[in-house]
């Protein structure tokens, strides 16, 4: 556990315009989305869920501190459920995961190593750790691409829906530094 | 000497005590002692032998005279080439003796010595967790094994049962601050701003080892040189029958100062059904005022765990 | 002759991350207490493992299986099925602790490599003789408490591979022969193979710091806002006597990066990496640097100072007990 790399000199930061404008957006179409993302996880990663074992009954609050809202994650193989909630509303969980949201796609994708932005500080952890390993743990080897998942959830159109999808990663991505895609996601050394 | 259902064993003395004080000390067990078997000799610093080579030939002399059966300590951690020599030397017989004393290994780098058929007891630092290893250490010729302080009793027992089975002694670590690792680096030294090539041997102004608390003031563990202990004190006086019914046939005492001799009389008495646990309890206590005891390793949630009361 | 880097993998991922990367090998447990790597989302299942050494193999590399935690009384069966298993899928060489385990191995299946544990701390040459005539062992991973002068002078002495840690998480004690963490918190790395588990860390806020504890007991306490490390036991800051700081270890890790000659000439076979609990984008970046310095060295270039420091940017390394002044 000990032992560390530490390569990310600076984690960007989202806009704070940008995440102030959202702070007034409604948030069902986000869960719309997120719904879906949680279902299709499901479907095309069940190594993920399955990987966490006794791990998936707990509750996750995973809050990037740059914007004005935080996912409430129940990792239930039959029925898993990501939701977006007002930070005030995030409710009890078992396990809470702090940081910028580009440190938590980054994560994600495999740019950076847990452990490192832990150590710094990027991510700050509350709660039960062991439930928060073993979801960091079996997303790290399910080596998801959130564009990827994001346009598989256009189904049959994935591969139409795939190229607009990357070009608008590309410029959130230019603008914000906050890699959507694992392509183009952070580099390691 | 036995003591109803239980042997009793003198462990190695862990600390680096002033050569006087290691000779009286002997001498009170040789004389006072109910013990059936003492282990002496150094196990944790080689650098400590030197010092106590002559005292050693003379307790050894003395504890024999009083009918103790003395077993020699090893090395807990064998890395020098001195050591592995010294190591090697324990299994041959003393000029004009016809035979070895036995052996205690606590290092499984002497198991490559023992001459064929040659008895040796195992200490508390070899890792002897499942009956697979106790076949294996029994068919080489193990008469008695010291189990790790760590090991639960459901592993006690299972293990108990295998012993019977191989006509093995099974011994628990059943008084003392607790080994629970070695390293190659002095902690001493270290806390003393010293390297342990020039240790000065600091250790010796620790009698019990040095206690090691965290940064809010909880007792945690205890420094002795290469060695780190519990802070707390095994303690099973009160334990004996569920003991006796997991089939341990010996109990391993660990020198501590204070009125060391008062405990194994505590631990004979209870032993032999005498006194009862909770009176058992009381009079370790009372031989040692100032420690913590637990059983947490044999019947808690963790080695720390708080001895119930009786 | 060129060292073999061995790495580590806690999961498929990381185990194809670190062959893409160079490894020539690398080490990976079930999932389950056979391993001393035993963390939640951690490890192989069979199926998995299979793969793993097809795949590992389609790119030449080998795949050596730890089964290095010590069985429990009564439960040996877990473990000499994760020994069966292994030799049926045609790993490269298991690697163990137990005595009755490579007993049990070396007369069940006598064409399976065997590599003996870190965790046995077999320390020098009498210790590892003994496992070679008793079990046939090919190869012995050194306890982290030898000088490189000592583990030259095993390798005179013994005629079987010798395997050292060259980077990562550090023990100070002997492997395999500390019960700190059991005693704080009751899972222990011999038994669970978990040492200072996730299960039992908490981290609070106390009057401005940040505290981590394990099992209850402090280990660190950081001002907030500094670098917070996991509360790993023998890493924890305490006081002895009229000392406070680290009684054990500084909160490091190892990086002989420097060494790599040393222990070449000093006849080392294969150079292992620590950290299979770490991701995949940890395994890929200390893989990829250390073949680099690895065939560097094998081309008798200069290993470039500056190639390994960026994986330990502004964190403490040493070179541990490989140095004599760390005792």
């Amino acid at each position: 556990m000990t032992g560390c790399v530490s390569d990310h000199p600076l984690i960007p930061r989202f806009p704070r315009t940008g995440a102030a404008a959202l702070g007034f957006a409604p948030l069902l179409p986000l869960n719309l989305a997120t719904g879906r993302l949680a279902t299709s996880l499901a479907r095309r990663h069940p190594g993920l869920f399955e990987r966490l074992g006794d791990q998936a009954a707990k509750n996750f609050v995973i809050d990037p501190t740059d914007m004005p809202f935080v996912f409430r994650l129940a990792p239930r193989p039959e029925a898993p459920q990501l939701r977006a909630v007002r930070r005030e509303s995030a409710g009890a969980w078992d396990a809470r995961v702090a940081g910028p949201l580009a440190a938590l796609i980054g994560l994600v994708h495999g740019a950076y190593d847990g452990d490192a932005l832990f150590f710094s500080r990027d991510l700050v952890i509350e709660g039960d750790t062991a439930a928060v390993l073993a979801l960091r743990n079996a997303i790290d080897n399910e080596e998801l691409d959130l564009v990827e998942e994001a346009s598989a959830l256009f189904g049959p159109l994935a591969l139409l829906a795939a190229r607009p999808a990357s070009r608008l990663a590309a410029l959130v991505g230019g603008l914000t530094g906050v890699a959507l895609t694992r392509r183009s996601g952070g580099s390691f050394a | 000497m036995t003591q109803g259902r239980f042997e009793l064993t003198v462990g190695p003395l862990l600390f680096n005590w002033p050569a006087e004080r290691l000779a009286d000390f002997y001498a009170r067990i040789a004389d006072e002692a109910p013990v059936d078997r003492v282990v002496i000799g150094e196990s944790v610093c080689s650098k400590r032998e030197p010092f106590h080579t002559d005292c050693t030939e003379a307790a050894i002399e003395r504890l024999e005279r009083a009918g103790k059966k003395v077993v020699l300590a090893s090395l807990t951690l064998v890395t020098l080439e001195r050591e592995r020599r010294a190591a090697r030397a324990m299994f041959a017989p003393a000029e004009g003796e016809d035979g070895a004393r036995e052996v205690d290994i606590d290092d499984l780098t002497l198991l490559g010595f023992v001459p064929a058929g040659g008895g040796f007891s195992v200490g508390p630092m070899v890792n002897v967790y499942g009956e697979a290893t106790l076949g294996f250490l029994a068919r080489h010729g193990a008469r008695r094994v010291c189990l790790p302080p760590e090991l639960p009793f459901a592993s006690v027992a299972v293990l108990g049962r295998a012993a019977a089975e191989l006509g093995v002694g099974l011994e628990l670590f059943a008084y003392g601050r607790m080994p629970l690792a070695i390293s190659g680096r002095c902690y001493h030294a270290r806390v003393h701003g010293l390297s342990k090539d020039s240790c000065q041997f600091v250790c010796e102004q620790d009698p019990d080892g040095l206690p090691v608390r965290t940064s809010d003031g909880t007792d945690f563990l205890a420094i002795n040189g290469v060695q780190t202990l519990s802070y707390k004190y095994a303690n099973l006086v009160g334990d004996l029958d569920r003991l006796a019914g997991a089939g341990v046939t010996s109990l391993r005492l660990s020198p501590h100062s204070g009125d060391f001799v008062a405990v194994t009389q505590a631990f004979a008495r209870a032993a032999a059904g005498e006194i009862a646990p909770r009176e058992a309890l009381r009079q370790v206590q009372a031989a040692a005022p100032e420690a913590a005891f637990t059983n947490g390793f044999l019947f808690g949630d963790c080695g720390a765990a708080a001895l119930p009361a009786a | 002759m060129t060292l073999e880097l061995v790495c580590p993998a806690g999961t498929p991922a990381a185990l194809r991350a670190a062959i893409e990367a160079g490894a020539h090998a690398v080490y990976c447990g079930f999932n389950d207490e056979t391993n001393a790597r035993n963390f939640p989302g951690l490890n192989f299942s069979r199926a998995e493992m299979a793969d793993a050494i097809g795949y590992a193999h389609r790119h030449d590399a080998k795949v050596l299986i730890a089964i290095n935690t010590f069985p429990r009384a009564g439960g040996l069966e877990l473990w000499t099925r994760a020994v069966d298993d292994a030799a049926s899928m045609q790993t490269d060489a298991v690697i163990l602790a137990d005595l009755g385990l490579l007993d049990y191995a070396a007369r069940t299946h006598p064409a399976l490599r065997l590599h003996v544990s870190v965790q046995a701390a077999a320390a020098n040459a009498d210790a590892i003789g003994f496992y070679a005539r008793s079990f046939g062992v090919r190869r012995v991973v050194l306890p982290r408490v030898l000088t490189v002068q000592e583990i030259a002078a095993i390798n005179r002495d013994i005629d079987v591979e010798t395997e050292v840690f060259i980077f990562g998480g550090l023990c100070v004690m002997a492997e395999g022969r500390c019960s700190l963490s059991s005693y704080a918190c009751g899972n222990s790395p011999n038994m669970n193979g978990a040492c200072s588990p996730a299960s039992q860390v908490e981290y609070r806020e106390e009057g401005g710091d940040l505290v981590s504890r394990l099992g209850g007991f402090a280990i660190d306490r950081v001002k907030a806002g500094a670098a917070a490390p996991y509360p790993t036991l023998c890493k924890g800051s305490f006081e002895a006597g009229a000392y406070r700081g680290h009684v054990f270890e500084d909160p490091v890790s190892l990086d002989a990066a420097a060494l790599i000659p040393q222990l070449a000439a000093a006849g080392v076979t294969a150079l292992k990496i620590e950290g299979r609990q770490r991701s995949r984008a940890y395994t890929q970046a200390v893989v990829r640097n250390f073949r680099r310095a690895l065939d560097a060295h094998a081309a008798g270039r200069p290993i470039a100072a500056g190639e390994l420091r960026a994986l330990t940017e502004g964190q403490q390394t040493t070179s541990g007990a490989y140095s004599k002044t760390w005792r």
